[in-house]
Parts: structure tokens; C-alpha cells; sequence
């Protein structure tokens, strides 16, 4: 038999299981245009639904004629919130406990808000309805601002403002004032202000995380398909959580559950923007219902930067205290969020603002205190985590920007003041001040390798150089060294504190192994470019023993997947990861009992080997895993039940917390602002490594999105409510042109408390991208007095930092 | 509307009649009439390329094209470039050296190195950079998009070698 002569390392070449560089199985359909997405879908008699939208960002909708666009040829209906009222579908829930207009009730309180829905026989003749459908609006004071919101005569929303003095309690508790949304208070206040008070140096600056988006190449849209015959919905769409989409479209529309299916096809990135529920799809499903046809909205580019889900906007109040010898001592924040004209973010039910609160970092900081205000303004609504755990981003940038501050304020280098402040290797698992308990790290190991693998003396002495040679009027350059040591928090999350509209956060995987020990396993996740088809296959095979080659994964159909909450937030690694390890470990468990059967021993007398169980001290006797699933299926076994199945529901004991060192390099032209990226290292810390091709894919990635939103992008409004940033022409994307080279490296902290140590990381990254990039622009100007300066850090806006210094003098 | 006029166009090599209004955009042709859908749509107003088409040996951007404007030309698609049996070079370097993830980019981006390397077949990396950077993808970060571009350059080359 070959078996018997294959050596062990062959034998576990051939599985391609955890840790190997496996191609992708999914790039053989994508690279023949054979990807099957949302708008590739096409249904007998499928109809185009478009929306009519707000101009104005705040105005009472005064009338709406829809005659002359039932008039245009093609066009088959148009629906107002008059049509939807009576099903109860005019306003629907938010994830965030707030419900939002499907369609303008009364009013608008964002530019390109819902107002109308006009279903078509193609999307051209839906264009000319939308174009006649003639809408009376009366303008209302517009508020951009969330400060002067708080401060406001002026109510937006009026449907929870309540009668006579005081507002009524919000899904967060008490609200201040009719345009306050919630307060989340973490940690101790009293304390940190003390400690502050008392300190012997104090860093303090207003960060403002500005809004952006998460943008990705594909919009989101949907196909909602009523089969009236027999009464069952099928809605295809763009969905990173496809059964949570199937709870709520039963919750809101009171068709019963097992009478919708969800399918999640292809999806074309989702960095968040596709986590949440849009009026695109109620209205497609309620128009699908009214003409008993397959109904298809997709949203063009201007509709998704406009309206689905923003990311960020979050003005941070902060202060640092540390000894003279840099020392930290408490860190306080204080945080304004404006969350748009509804509360739509998408983040854990009891984490208003997510987990802000891992905003103390990489760093043993004995007390902080945390507060969040949520506020509406007559901005989109939305707030998701455009590629991190629910506002990590933010909360990372906080705590970089603030240890560079008080670097300034110390005189002392960025570098030195982190590593004598890390929480150390030995303090695992570390209660962190604000609440958290991270599962592991050797932050200071990391550090080390970063520092040496770029030479970080030498940069320091290069940078010094250049500003002396600058003073002397020899260039009109100057050098950035951005530091970053970031920690995530991901792996949403333990049920216990972690669910959605009242569904916990844990994930799941079923498997079947077929008689010829080839297997599909389906899991409660949906990739978006993640490569889970690949990487899922690699943990079965390793857990196992089939080759990953022999593995079909399969998400995205809630009719034959195991339920799941999806994926973002770096989940689906740590949650349906570790269901995915475990599952395998229970067929592992039954194919012991198996083996032991076929080859006339105790079960404990068989031990796991690969592929194979071997009778323990005689490994010429074994059964592969193959022959094992055959007889699962082809023999009566006394006391097992014939087949090869398991399932398993995975509910985390705790969150993950994987880290990284980033360094980046940049020259800066002081004249025109425009940045050079020199040199990009990246270390990542995601514990156990499943595939380090696409572990380095998600890195570049990461850091491109990064690099825009710290460089370049954002979603900007005029005092009027205008969306300035529209269009990929105002909307910053980098091409090929503007990126630079990364550099990848990693050390391996496994997780303790997941089944295969691993900890996710599409979104580290970002996370830690985002301060790196900007740290290095404000570093250039360190030496001529720059303390702060907001992001995006466009040419523009460095020059005039230049300018502002008097570096043009 | 009800101005629909005759076109005739030439796709993946097969020749196509359509009636359409003028107005109706290249892409939705192909996608929805002619079910081409490899060619994706990300924004409708030239900026990220994932329609990208070759037409008469041009790279075009099939979403700001009208159909009146394809009349009489030739069209190549991702589903003209390879198929199963008989892939493109650049085809196979994309998954070989991980030059995709969501693959909602990947056909423009590849129809758009095809042309590419057939202007340039020994690009610089600045040369692929610059010449790519009308293709938007934003997963990968480029950095293996222009490995697998100089990848299959090389072994295009190579092959040509071999043949001469």
C-alpha cells in the first residue's frame, strides 16, 4: 500500500492543511468572469427598482406626485411611505435598537434619504421614473455639526422627542437633550480625573476621527423573489450577515421564518458597509410582494457613498498622564459621535460604541475612565466598522495619536515611551483598565524585531540629519518615521455580553463526510474576498486528516447553512474558525471509535496520526481516514450510528486580541505637501498562522485602505448638509500608483483559549494602518513645533500645516 | 422611450445584433442583454474599472460608453481571453501569485493588463503601476496584482522564446 511507504512529512504535505501557502480555490471562477455576484442574477420577468432621493439634507416632505411617473413607459408602480404604512413597513429597526425611515415619513433628515421607491421593467426605465416623480419639499435648519446639535432648538427627530419638558429614555438609556442619542460610561472617572489632576506631566488634544466610508468596488443590492404560489421569499443580496438578515426580514415583515431564504452569492468586499439592513431591501421586498415579480435594486456608487453605511466620525477629547520618567498613570477620553440623522451603526447590543474601550491599547495603564455621546445630526446614518471590530479603529488611533503627545510633552522618543509602558509578557491574561482581559502577547518582542528590522537608530539619526540640512536651506524635505503597536480586540464574541437584536454572537460549522472520505462543511459565515472556501478546508484537513483538496465550503444559504452572525469584525477566524476545529474534532471523535472497531482494539488503544489512526506502539497497523469514512457508510458498526456528520455551535469564552508593530517611512515635500511612502514594515501577531499567502494579502490590503483613509479619504459635508465627496472623482480610492511596497513579518502568540490558537486578522491592518500613516506625516513636523494636526492628511492640508509653521518663509 | 435602433457588434469573436436605445450604456449590453458578466460595474463614471473591455485593441471602460458608440466594433471580454482548457498566462499568475481576493475587480483588471503587456511586454514595476492605475481594486493593495503582471510577462516572454 502507498500509505505505508509515504513518510509522515508527505503525508502531511498531501493533506495542505494549516500553515501551508494553499492557492485559492475560489480564483478559478473569479479570473474567468465566472464570479457569481448580486447583479449578476437574473430571475424570469425580473423587474429594476430605484430610488428617489432628498436633496436637501433637512426639509418636511410637503407632497409627492407620483402620476407622471406611472405614466413613463416601464415603469409598474411607485411606492411612498403612504404604501408601506399600512403593512407597518414605512419605519424599520435599526441594529443599533433606533428605527429609521425606509422611505421619507413627513420628513428627511439626510441628503439622498429615501423618499420614493419606483419599480421598473429595467433599470433605464426606472431612472426615467424616478426623474418624474415630483417631490414638494419645505427646508428645515440643517446641522452638521454635533456640538451645536446638543445645542439646538431645533428637533430632528421628532418622533422620539416625546411632549412637554424632558425626552423620553433612548435604547440606551437616558438621552440629554432631543437631539442626544445615548452616554456609555466606562471605567473610573473620578479616579482618572484625580490622577490627571494631580500628574506630573498631562498630554491633552481634541482628536477628530473624521467620517469616511467603507467603499467597497461592489455596491450593495438585492434580488427579492416572492413565490406567491407557495408562500416562500427568496431574497439574494450583498449580505455579511445573511442569517441575521433572515431574522429581521421575518421579525419586520411577519412572514415566518422557515418561509424566507437568504442567499449571500458572491460579494464584492464588504470592510462593513454590507453588515447592515437598508431600505433598498424592505422596499424590494415589498415590491416584489405588490407585483408578484422577482424585484432587483442595486445601489450606483453616488447612492453608496451617500447613504449606506459611513464609518467613524468621532471627535475624542484626550488626556494622558504620565511621571517625568514617562510612566503612564491614566488615560481619560471623552467622545463626541456623531451617529447621522438615525442610529444605525452596527455594533454589539450592549456596546453603543463599541469596543471603544480597548482604548487604553498595548499599554499597562492602572486607571482611565471612558464616556461616549452618541448624537444625531442631519448626516447618513450608519457607523459601521469599515474594516476593524466595532470602532477598534478609532480607539486605536486614540491611544497612538495620544502616546505621541505626550512623547512631545516628555521630550522624549515615541519608541522608548511605548516600550517602557507595554503591558509585559508575563501579565497575560492582562485586565486592561476599561474592562477587557487580553488572552495573550509579547508586545515587547514584537517591538524589538520591528525597531532592528528597520534599523530605527539609524532612521532617527537619518531624520535629524535632514532636518539640520532643511534649516540649512540644502532640501526642502523632510522625513517622517510613523510608529505604531497596535492591539485588537476581535472574535465578536462570548454570548454573554456580545448579540445583536437579542441574537448571540457565536458561530457555527457543520460537516459531512462523504463515503469517499471527500467532505462539504457549511458554516454560519460568508466570505467577501476573505478566501474562507480556502482557508476553512485547511483547519478541517489539519483536524481531520482529509486532503483540503477533498473539502467543499460552502456559506451564504441560510436554508442549508447552521445559523451564524457572519462576518466582520475579524470574526469569522475566531468564532467559525474555532466551530470549524471543533466540529472536526467530534467526526475525529467517531471515526476513533471506528477505527478501533476495524482493527479489533479499544478505543483508546487508537491515536490520531495525520490522516489516519494508528493502534498506539504498532504504527504498521492504522486505518486512514479514507477507509474509516467508508465504512462509516458501508457496514454495521455495533452501537455507532451508520454516517460521518457533526456540528458544531462555538460560543468564544472570550474575545481575541492579536498585535502588531508597524513602522513607516515617509518624505514629505514641504512646498506641495505631496507624500512619499518609503518604506512600510508590518509586523502582525495573529497567533496561529492558517495560510500565510492570504494572512500577507489581507496585510497589504489592510494597509491600502489604511493609507486612504489616513491620507486622503473622506465623506465631507457643507453647512448645508451637501455630500462634497459623492463620487470615486472627490472620493479618495489609491490605484496601483499611489501605493507603496509592504514589507510583512510576524511573531506567533497563539490564543490560550481557542481550539487552534489562531486570532484573526483582516483587520489589524487597518487598525493599525490608519495611526501609522498618520503619525508619520505629523512626525515630519515634530521638530519645527507640530503637536497635532486632524486627518486625512491630503497635500493640501499638509502644505498648509507647512505653511502654518512657517516652513514657506 | 421607444427609439430603439440596430446595432451590430462583434464580441469574444461572435457576431452580435442588437436593438437598443442609443442610450443604453456598453455594459449593460453586455451584461444584461448578451450575459457577459464577467465585466463588472463599480461606478459608472470611469474612475475604477471594473468594466474594462477591449475594444478594437483599446482598453475601454464599458460603463461610459454608449451601445451607438460600440456600433461596428470589435469587443473582448474576460470570458474572451481563457477559458477552463485554455487560460490566459495572466490568468493563471493572478491565482498564482494571490493577485485577487473579493474578485470583483480581477476581470477588468486582468482584460487591462492583457493590453498592458501587449504595448509593453517588459514593463518596469513603475511602468505596470502607472499603466494599471486606472483599475481600482480594494483588496489586494496591488502589491501581488503587479507580481502576478510581472509574472506572467515573464513567462509570456519566455514563451515567445520558446517559439521562435
Amino acid at each position: 500500500m502507498k500509505d505505508e511507504v509515504t513518510s509522515r512529512e508527505d503525508r502531511i504535505d498531501a493533506l495542505g492543511g494549516m500553515g501551508c501557502k494553499r492557492k485559492r480555490v475560489e480564483d478559478a471562477r473569479f479570473t474567468q468572469g465566472k464570479g457569481n455576484y448580486v447583479d449578476d442574477i437574473k430571475l424570469d420577468g425580473m423587474l429594476a427598482g430605484d430610488f428617489v432621493r432628498s436633496p436637501y439634507a433637512h426639509a418636511r416632505v410637503v407632497s409627492i406626485d407620483t402620476s407622471a411617473a406611472l405614466e413613463v413607459p416601464g415603469v409598474l408602480a411607485v411606492l411612498t411611505a403612504a404604501d408601506l404604512e399600512p403593512l407597518g413597513l414605512h419605519w424599520m429597526p435599526t441594529l443599533a435598537g433606533d428605527k429609521q425611515m425606509v422611505l421619507a415619513d413627513g420628513k428627511v433628515l439626510f441628503q439622498g434619504q429615501e423618499v420614493a421607491f419606483v419599480v421598473a421593467e429595467d433599470r433605464f426605465a426606472a431612472a426615467d421614473g424616478v426623474e418624474a416623480v415630483v417631490v414638494e419639499y419645505e427646508e428645515l435648519p440643517v446641522i452638521t455639526d454635533p456640538f451645536k446639535s446638543l445645542e439646538s432648538d431645533v428637533v430632528l427627530r421628532e418622533d422620539i422627542a416625546g411632549e412637554g419638558d424632558g425626552v423620553p429614555d433612548g435604547a440606551h438609556g437616558p438621552r440629554k437633550h432631543h437631539n442626544h442619542i445615548f452616554t456609555w460610561e466606562v471605567g473610573d472617572k473620578e479616579t482618572t480625573e484625580q490622577v490627571i489632576e494631580n500628574a506630573e506631566v498631562v498630554a491633552e488634544e481634541m482628536l477628530y476621527y473624521h467620517r469616511t466610508h467603507p467603499c467597497p468596488l461592489e455596491t450593495c443590492g438585492c434580488v427579492a423573489s416572492m413565490d406567491k404560489v407557495n408562500g416562500k421569499l427568496t431574497l439574494y443580496g450583498t449580505f455579511q450577515a445573511p442569517h441575521a438578515i433572515r431574522t429581521v426580514v421575518s421579525l419586520i415583515s411577519g412572514i415566518e421564518e422557515h418561509n424566507i431564504r437568504v442567499v449571500s452569492p458572491d460579494i464584492g468586499g464588504g470592510f462593513g458597509n454590507k453588515v447592515g439592513a437598508y431600505p433598498g431591501y424592505v422596499c424590494s421586498v415589498v415590491a416584489s410582494i405588490v407585483t408578484g415579480k422577482p424585484v432587483k435594486w442595486i445601489e450606483d456608487r453616488m447612492e453608496n457613498l451617500m447613504t449606506t453605511a459611513f464609518a467613524r466620525d468621532y471627535w475624542m477629547k484626550g488626556k494622558i498622564a504620565a511621571t517625568k520618567e514617562g510612566k503612564i498613570t491614566g488615560l481619560w477620553c471623552h467622545t463626541v459621535a456623531d451617529h447621522g440623522g438615525f442610529d444605525a451603526c452596527a455594533d454589539p447590543t450592549k456596546f453603543p460604541a463599541g469596543f471603544m474601550n480597548v482604548c487604553t491599547g498595548s499599554y499597562d495603564i492602572p486607571v482611565a475612565y471612558l464616556g461616549v455621546d452618541g448624537v444625531y445630526t442631519n448626516k447618513a446614518p450608519g457607523g459601521v466598522s469599515y474594516r476593524c471590530s466595532f470602532r477598534v479603529t478609532e480607539a486605536v488611533y486614540f491611544i497612538e495619536r495620544m502616546i505621541e503627545l505626550l512623547a512631545i510633552e516628555l521630550n522624549m522618543d515615541a519608541a522608548e515611551l511605548r516600550r517602557i509602558n507595554f503591558i509585559k509578557k508575563e501579565q497575560f491574561p492582562y485586565k486592561a483598565a476599561l474592562g477587557w482581559e487580553y488572552d495573550s502577547g509579547d508586545y515587547h518582542t514584537a517591538w524589538d524585531k520591528a525597531l532592528k528590522a528597520v534599523d530605527y537608530e539609524g532612521l532617527r539619526a537619518e531624520q535629524a540629519q535632514r532636518v539640520e540640512d532643511f534649516k540649512a536651506g540644502k532640501t526642502r524635505s523632510l522625513m517622517g518615521i510613523g510608529l505604531t503597536f497596535f492591539t485588537e480586540i476581535v472574535g465578536a464574541g462570548p454570548v454573554k455580553n456580545c448579540d445583536i437584536l437579542g441574537l448571540g454572537m457565536f458561530d457555527s460549522c457543520e460537516i459531512r463526510i462523504h463515503p469517499t472520505g471527500s467532505a462539504i462543511a457549511r458554516l454560519g459565515t460568508i466570505s467577501q474576498g476573505q478566501g474562507h472556501a480556502t482557508t476553512f478546508a485547511q483547519i478541517l484537513a489539519t483536524e481531520i486528516g482529509l486532503p483540503a483538496d477533498s473539502i467543499t465550503i460552502e456559506e451564504g444559504d441560510t436554508d442549508t447553512a447552521p445559523y451564524g452572525l457572519g462576518t466582520y469584525g475579524s470574526r469569522s477566524t475566531p468564532v467559525a474558525g474555532a466551530a470549524t476545529a471543533l466540529a472536526g474534532r467530534k467526526i475525529r471523535a467517531k471515526a476513533q471509535m471506528i477505527a478501533a472497531y476495524l482493527l479489533e482494539v479499544h478505543d483508546d488503544d487508537v491515536e490520531f496520526d495525520v490522516d489516519r489512526f494508528v493502534v498506539k506502539g504498532a504504527p504498521e497497523k492504522f486505518k486512514t481516514m479514507k477507509e474509516i469514512a467508508f465504512a462509516a457508510y458501508n457496514q454495521a458498526i455495533p452501537g455507532i450510528e451508520p454516517g460521518l456528520e457533526a456540528v458544531s455551535y462555538y460560543d468564544p469564552p472570550n474575545m481575541t486580541y492579536p498585535f502588531g508593530a508597524y513602522v513607516c517611512v515617509m518624505d514629505i515635500d514641504v512646498d506641495t505637501g505631496v507624500t512619499d511612502i518609503r518604506r512600510f514594515y508590518a509586523l502582525d501577531d495573529c497567533g496561529t498562522r492558517i495560510n500565510p499567502m492570504i494572512i500577507e494579502g489581507q496585510v497589504h490590503g489592510g494597509l491600502t485602505e489604511a493609507l486612504a483613509v489616513a491620507l486622503g479619504q473622506e465623506i465631507a459635508y457643507d453647512e448645508m448638509g451637501n455630500v462634497k465627496t459623492g463620487t470615486l472623482m472627490d472620493f479618495f480610492l489609491p490605484t496601483a500608483w499611489e501605493v507603496p511596497n509592504y514589507e510583512t513579518d510576524h511573531t506567533v502568540t497563539p490564543s490560550p483559549h481557542h481550539p487552534i490558537g489562531a486570532k484573526g486578522v483582516g483587520e489589524s491592518p487597518h487598525v493599525g494602518g490608519v495611526p501609522c500613516f498618520s503619525n508619520a506625516v505629523q512626525d515630519a513636523f515634530r521638530a519645527f513645533g507640530l503637536r497635532h494636526t486632524q486627518m486625512p492628511h491630503d497635500h493640501w492640508r499638509i502644505w498648509k500645516t507647512a505653511n502654518e509653521l512657517g516652513l514657506h518663509d | 422611450m421607444s427609439d430603439k435602433k440596430h446595432y451590430k457588434i462583434t464580441v469574444n469573436g461572435k457576431a452580435e445584433d442588437v436593438i437598443a436605445e442609443p442610450r443604453e450604456l456598453l455594459i449593460y449590453t453586455l451584461r444584461e442583454r448578451l450575459n457577459y458578466t464577467g465585466p463588472h460595474i463599480g461606478c459608472e463614471t470611469s474612475h475604477c474599472g471594473a468594466c474594462t473591455v477591449t475594444i478594437d485593441g483599446k482598453s475601454v471602460k464599458a460603463c461610459t460608453m454608449f451601445i451607438a458608440q460600440a456600433d461596428g466594433k470589435e469587443i473582448t471580454t474576460i470570458e474572451g481571453l481563457g477559458g477552463p482548457d485554455d487560460l490566459h498566462p495572466l490568468q493563471m499568475a493572478f491565482k498564482e501569485h494571490h493577485g485577487l481576493q473579493c474578485g470583483y475587480c480581477t476581470p477588468g483588471m486582468i482584460t487591462r493588463a492583457t493590453k498592458l503587456l501587449e504595448e509593453n511586454p517588459n514593463p518596469t514595476e513603475e511602468e505596470i503601476r502607472f499603466g494599471m492605475a486606472g483599475n481600482i481594486c480594494r483588496c489586494t493593495g496591488y502589491q501581488n496584482i503587479v507580481k502576478s503582471i510581472q509574472a506572467a510577462a515573464a513567462e509570456m516572454n519566455a514563451a515567445k522564446e520558446a517559439a521562435e
